[in-house]
């Protein structure tokens, strides 16, 4: 069987060799002989071909190569052959295929002041983006037949109504985990029930409200990036721009508008689901019935909890929507772009949320809230 | 052992038998014959939705028809289990309408993906080069061999994928719409590279097409799916001479009429 490549050299004359390649000349076959080929030194008259059974575009290269280097003949070449050779003579393949890198010297110091461009542009464009939803607000305040009111309402169903089940769920859990983690650290002071006031203080001035926007985060404001990614790629929004439909009005306007109002909704229905855990487990272990539980919950925690809970709570809502919604509008490209700016926009919702977090901790302790 | 290899017929590489093709109520194919002879261009006509994806990506396997039987180069597609090597993977290649680079890589990393993938003991040197006279015989400067897909165009996009398709020296080339979103001069041009590398490679080509030129330009045989079949197979005149009122609305309007009179010009 001649089934793999192989090669001989014979004499020709005064120092020079004749290279007979016979067999397959293919793609499957030339991968053992090849190296051996490169490394031919010897000057090299001709190589024949003429007992070649097959030959791919593969094989032609790796003999136009060889007649390239050794400055030699080609002969005994059949004519499918002989049309390969001729599409292969003339390209000049040298040079990688990998994409060219710089040196790392070079590399890290570009990059590091690309990155500092790429917060000035950030910065730029976060203000820029919060202009145009204020003139865009504006605008409509001044057209209120133009109200986007359907696109509201099915984004507050969205972010908030189809919340309600995994938002009522995490929060009544967390509840439960505070006062039974609580419980057991108050014991130590014989102090338990301080577990209510524990309970009742932290969901509603803290955890609700954050465990929340952290949840909408994760939910509605990736939707929104990825949701107005896709259409910008889908040139939906050069559309609308196109026919004179603000995509800030119809698209970014609502979505915040809902964000903002039902993270208000969706902060104290999770202080409420948090609490109701707590007092769950107040009845369980701690013989505190449920009610007394609810009871004391009136008594010792400040109404101006309640409060610190509902100011921060829209604020959030604005900043997740807002990081949505602006990354979902700085995609350009491809779809790969959709997954960066989507993973952006929540790593940098949250983000914002726990600085303004702490901001509003001190803040609301200074102003006598504490 | 499944898919059973049979004697190969060498004159028709891709047979079709009874192809039915059915997504939930709707169906697609229904009874599709078709048989695609060695060494020609069949193009592959017929009006939007009318299944000339479907039935390409069932030839290649992406999809399991309903019924019926498709031999590829021998084997039995309809019966192997597509997730395996089918073993013919290597002797076709297919390009995609959108040319379907891998965005992560280089024109030239994506035409050593197959090569890596099947013949991983080759030279990586030798495997390099291969990759770049790909890419250049498809018609692209040298140096987009080491650019990634976002910054080329449409149709250099496609050209490296029509390189990809090429990295195995198949023996079948799949087209999906090869000229669609290509301006007149860049599918004038993709028409003859298609021509020029069939003759120099000896290649059949199975090619989708809604683009009248190509199909008067390089086409061997025409084949018109509708009514959920193959209609008719042949060259143009043959399929005009049936007079089926498709057919002749398809070839008899002004954009057919058109491509003709171009045709006749360009071989004077």
């Amino acid at each position: 069987m001649q089934d793999a490549a192989q090669y001989t050299l014979e004499e020709a004359g005064a120092d020079t060799a004749r290279l007979v390649l016979s067999g397959r000349l293919t793609l499957a076959n030339i991968g053992p002989i090849e190296p051996e080929l490169k490394r031919i030194t010897g000057p090299l008259s001709s190589i024949d071909l003429a007992a070649v059974e097959e030959i791919d575009t593969v094989g032609a290269w790796v003999v136009c190569r060889l007649a390239r280097e050794h400055n030699c003949d080609i002969t005994g070449a059949s004519e499918a052959a002989e049309r390969l050779l001729a599409a292969m003579r003339g390209i000049d393949a040298g040079g990688g295929t990998r994409a060219r890198r710089l040196p790392v010297w070079e590399r890290v110091p570009m990059a590091l002041g690309e990155k500092v461009y790429g917060a000035r542009r950030g910065i730029y464009g976060v203000v820029g983006f919060f202009g145009q939803i204020l003139l865009g607000g504006a605008s409509l305040i001044r057209h209120p037949a133009r109200f986007p009111i359907k696109a509201l309402v099915h984004q507050m169903e969205l972010v908030g109504v189809t919340a309600l089940p995994i938002i009522g769920l995490m929060s009544f859990l967390i509840g439960i985990v505070i006062a039974q983690q609580g419980s057991v650290q108050l014991e130590q002071f014989g102090a338990e029930s301080l577990t209510v006031n524990l309970v009742g203080r932290i969901t509603l001035r803290e955890l609700g409200v954050l465990m929340t926007a952290i949840m909408v985060a994760g939910r509605s404001g990736s939707a929104f990036a990825a949701q107005i990614g896709t259409m910008k790629l889908t040139e939906e929004i050069d559309a609308m721009r196109t026919i004179g439909v603000s995509p800030i009005e119809v698209l970014v306007i609502p979505r915040i508008l809902a964000a903002t109002f039902m993270m208000l909704l969706l902060g104290f229905y999770a202080s409420l689901m948090a609490i109701i855990g707590g007092a769950v487990v107040g009845d369980l272990t701690l013989g505190i019935p449920f009610v007394t539980f609810l009871l004391r919950i009136q008594e010792v925690v400040p109404t101006h909890d309640l409060w610190v809970g509902l100011i921060k709570a829209p604020v959030f809502g604005l900043i997740v929507a807002l990081a949505g919604c602006y990354h979902g509008m700085q995609v350009r490209g491809d779809s790969e772009e959709v997954g960066r700016r989507t993973t952006m926009a929540v790593v940098s919702a949250i983000f914002a949320v726990i600085v303004l977090d702490a901001f509003f901790a001190v803040f609301f302790t200074e102003i006598g809230w504490g | 052992m499944a898919g059973d290899i049979h004697q190969e017929d060498a004159n028709f590489p891709i047979v079709i038998e009874g192809l039915v093709n059915r997504f939930g109520d709707v169906t697609v194919h229904e009874g599709l014959d078709l048989k695609v002879r060695r060494g020609e261009i069949l193009g592959v006509v017929g009006g939007s939705g009318t299944g000339k994806s479907v039935l390409m990506r069932s030839i290649i396997g992406l999809q399991r028809p309903s019924e019926g039987r498709i031999d590829v180069l021998g084997r039995t597609i309809t019966e192997l289990d597509l997730e395996q090597g089918i073993g013919v993977r290597r002797r076709w290649g297919v390009l995609f309408q959108g040319g379907a680079l891998f965005s992560t890589l280089t024109v030239g990393e994506n035409v050593e993906v197959p090569l890596r993938k099947y013949y991983p003991d080759l030279d990586q040197a030798l495997r390099t080069e291969i990759a770049r006279y790909k890419v250049i015989l498809t018609g692209l400067p040298e140096d987009a061999v080491a650019k990634f897909p976002s910054e080329l165009s449409g149709g250099m996009k496609k050209r490296a994928g029509l390189a990809r398709a090429l990295a195995l020296d198949p023996e079948l080339l799949f087209l999906d719409e090869p000229t669609a979103g290509l301006d007149p001069i860049g599918a004038a041009k993709f028409d003859r590279l298609t021509r020029e590398l069939k003759e120099t490679l000896g290649l059949t080509v199975f090619l989708i097409t809604h683009d009248l030129d190509t199909l008067y330009e390089i086409c061997d045989r025409v084949a018109v799916i509708a009514e959920k079949k193959i209609i008719a197979v042949g060259t143009i005149p043959e399929l005009i001479a049936t007079k089926h009122p498709w057919i002749e609305e398809y070839f008899g309007g002004p954009r057919g009429r058109a491509a003709h009179d171009a045709h006749l010009r360009s071989q004077e």
